[in-house]
């Protein structure tokens, strides 16, 4: 027989007790665990949509005489004489050290065309990247231009230029197929005719030449402001911006919602250290005459002290092992009404730190009664000497 | 002089002879000077003992009779290195007790004593094995060794295929030899008692104090408060105590001393 022996046996004899000491660690456990796992999905699930949301970084020609504006965010201007973007930059970009957080580069030449009569903005692009970047484009029973002979179209451009698919369009002398419709979407993006980049490039007889790159940047890579930096070393010559606003109030957003969790978090930690504290007092005290035995046969101070914490970290470590796995049913149960569509982020760290906690709320909350109950006098104690 | 836990370990592991050493320990096993211990309540201070002297030789089975309030069960507290004196000393085979630095009082109380209480303190949730067991928890000894004493001793005291019940599932007599044996897993010099027939029937009270009376012939030293005359016959030295001091000892006292 050992301390831990005695400690164990009263755990296994009081269930009562041992129970409303465990649930009480459970409940909490298993809420902070429920909390941080949520945070966690959500905050996942709330980075791959704003990924969707599409570009967060925009790069431009550095020039201020003329404004080119395109998709309500003014990006920089064309001048006459400035150098302007070129495909070989995008090599450039595909070089910088923060290259990996950066999970779509969007090359995009943009002009002003005459297409049976009316003037229109033709816009080239990387076909797969521009509709990864922007997933809000569908294109209705129809698919993205494959090839430099193919183009989609906006819904207004369509309407105005009364384009159906398979409709032929001669833009420029070249002959393009209407392969599909965009569905509206409210922005520009509804007056463009939108093509292969290199096809546009010949059209509009600018080799090599791009109008603006859209990048969209992981967040959960490098920070936006780092790879700005990164990008403008390289592009001396060209303006990269960031839509900042948008980015920073979305990650607010988040962060907003962590911080609530953190705030509820430790709410919780100090109801469980109150519960823990008031449950093992009373247990001190229900004991006292059977704490006087100990002592009377000969346990030290110390030994009863340790009797008592063990049996509080035994109790934790249930606590804290359960409460963990209620913890993640919680958070499978309610993630799916929060967030349709998001997956549960199993963080093995997290239930390390869980039983961790319970271990360590259980034997903080238990060490005054602990000591207290070292230093009971064994005479009052007994009460029978 | 102060005595040290060096004392204890050497006397602890000295075979107990039950005869007088060269330096008069066993003669004074139990030496008690100008004992006095005063309460200090809310009220008037109560004096439990007012100079007590006592020397008791090893091997003696020691009765403590007397009236409610005349010092017996205080006396048991101090003899049990429970209860400070306010003045006075003690002594257990030369070690002062009251001198013991720290928590070796403690370390005293397991080595040297075996505590038998009124009312069994047996803890209820450990077994009666376990509760046997229990001196020897927080000794460093190999589980199976502990294991073995404890069931030997609870063979000793009869109880042999009863280790396995809980305190609440065995019967006055059967609690209070399993409160004897874990007094005795220890091998204790000293066993102390208080009352230990008090809540039995006249039939488990002989029982038990038979049984007392075997380990005295064995050789142990036993100190006992009781209230009950009947008993005093297995005694071989029995004192009475009035108003905290010695009033006399049987069979010299007076017919009308008050036990």
């Amino acid at each position: 027989m050992k301390l831990r022996t005695i400690a164990f046996s009263n755990l296994r004899r009081r269930k009562a007790r041992a129970a409303f000491l465990i649930v009480g660690l459970l409940i909490g456990v298993s809420t902070v665990v429920a909390l941080l796992s949520l945070t966690q999905s959500l905050t996942g699930k709330a980075k791959a949509t704003m990924q969707s949301y599409g570009a967060n970084i925009v790069i431009t020609p550095r020039s201020k005489d003329v404004a080119l504006s395109y998709g309500g965010v003014t990006v920089g201007g064309v001048a006459v004489g400035a150098r302007g973007l070129r495909e070989a930059d995008l090599a450039r970009i595909a070089a910088i050290p923060a290259r990996g957080s950066i999970s779509v580069v969007a090359p995009e030449l943009v002009g002003a065309v005459q297409v049976k009569g009316h003037r229109v903005l033709l816009m080239g692009v990387d076909p797969a990247a521009q509709f990864k970047l922007k997933r809000w484009w569908s294109v209705d029973a129809g698919r993205p231009p494959a090839g430099g002979r193919e183009l989609v179209a906006g819904a207004a451009a369509a309407q105005t230029l009364h384009l159906r698919m398979g409709d032929y369009v001669r833009i420029n002398g070249r002959r393009f197929t209407v392969t599909g419709i965009l569905r509206p979407t409210g922005a520009q993006d509804d007056q463009l005719l939108i093509a292969d980049l290199p096809a546009v490039q010949t059209v509009l007889r600018q080799p090599g030449r791009l109008t603006l790159i859209e990048v969209a940047a992981l967040y959960s890579g490098a920070p936006v402001d780092e790879i700005v930096k990164q990008l403008s070393a390289v592009l001396p010559e060209a303006k990269v911006t960031t839509m900042q606003e948008a980015v920073q109030s979305r990650l607010h957003a988040v962060d907003e919602f962590r911080g609530f969790s953190y705030a509820i978090v430790g709410v919780v930690v100090a109801i469980e250290i109150l519960v823990v504290f008031l449950t093992m007092m009373s247990s001190v005290s229900e004991r006292t005459h059977e704490i006087g035995v100990f002592r009377a046969i000969g346990f030290r101070r110390v030994h009863i002290t340790r009797l008592i914490l063990v049996e509080a970290i035994a109790a934790s470590l249930i606590a804290g092992v359960l409460g963990y796995l209620a913890g993640m049913a919680i958070t499978y149960a309610v993630l799916p009404v929060l967030a349709d569509g998001a997956a549960v982020a199993w963080a093995p760290l997290l239930g390390v730190a869980a039983i961790a906690l319970a271990v360590l709320t259980g034997a903080l909350a238990s060490l005054y009664p602990a000591l207290r109950a070292g230093k009971l006098d064994p005479t009052e104690a007994l009460r029978a000497l | 002089m102060a005595a040290t836990m060096t004392d204890i370990e050497t006397v602890a592991t000295t075979p107990q002879t039950g005869e007088a050493g060269a330096d008069g320990r066993g003669a004074r096993f139990i030496d008690a000077r100008g004992l006095e211990k005063t309460f200090k309540g809310d009220g008037a201070p109560v004096q439990a003992l007012r100079g007590l002297d006592l020397a008791v030789p090893e091997g003696t089975f020691l009765g403590v009779m007397g009236q409610s309030g005349s010092g017996k069960s205080t006396f048991l507290s101090i003899l049990g290195g429970l209860s400070h004196p306010t003045a006075g000393n003690i002594s257990v085979d030369g070690i002062d007790l009251y001198q013991l630095p720290g928590e070796r009082l403690a370390d005293f109380r397991r080595e040297y004593l075996g505590f038998v209480f009124q009312s069994f303190n047996l803890v209820p949730y450990l077994t009666a094995l376990e509760n046997v067991t229990l001196p020897l928890a927080v000794k460093r000894m190999p589980s199976a060794e502990k294991r073995a004493r404890a069931l030997a001793v609870l063979e000793r005291v009869g109880l042999g295929d009863r280790g396995g019940h809980l305190p609440g599932k065995l019967s006055g007599g059967e609690q209070e030899r399993v409160a004897i044996a874990r007094a005795l897993v220890n091998e204790p010099p000293l066993i102390l008692a208080d009352e230990p027939t008090g809540a039995l029937d006249s039939e488990t009270t002989v029982e038990v104090m038979e049984l007392f009376a075997r380990l005295h012939h064995e050789g142990n030293t036993i100190v006992m408060v009781t209230h009950n005359p009947e008993i005093q016959r297995y005694f071989d030295r029995t004192i009475v105590l009035r108003d905290g001091r010695l009033d006399c000892e049987l069979p010299a006292c007076g017919a009308d001393t008050p036990l």
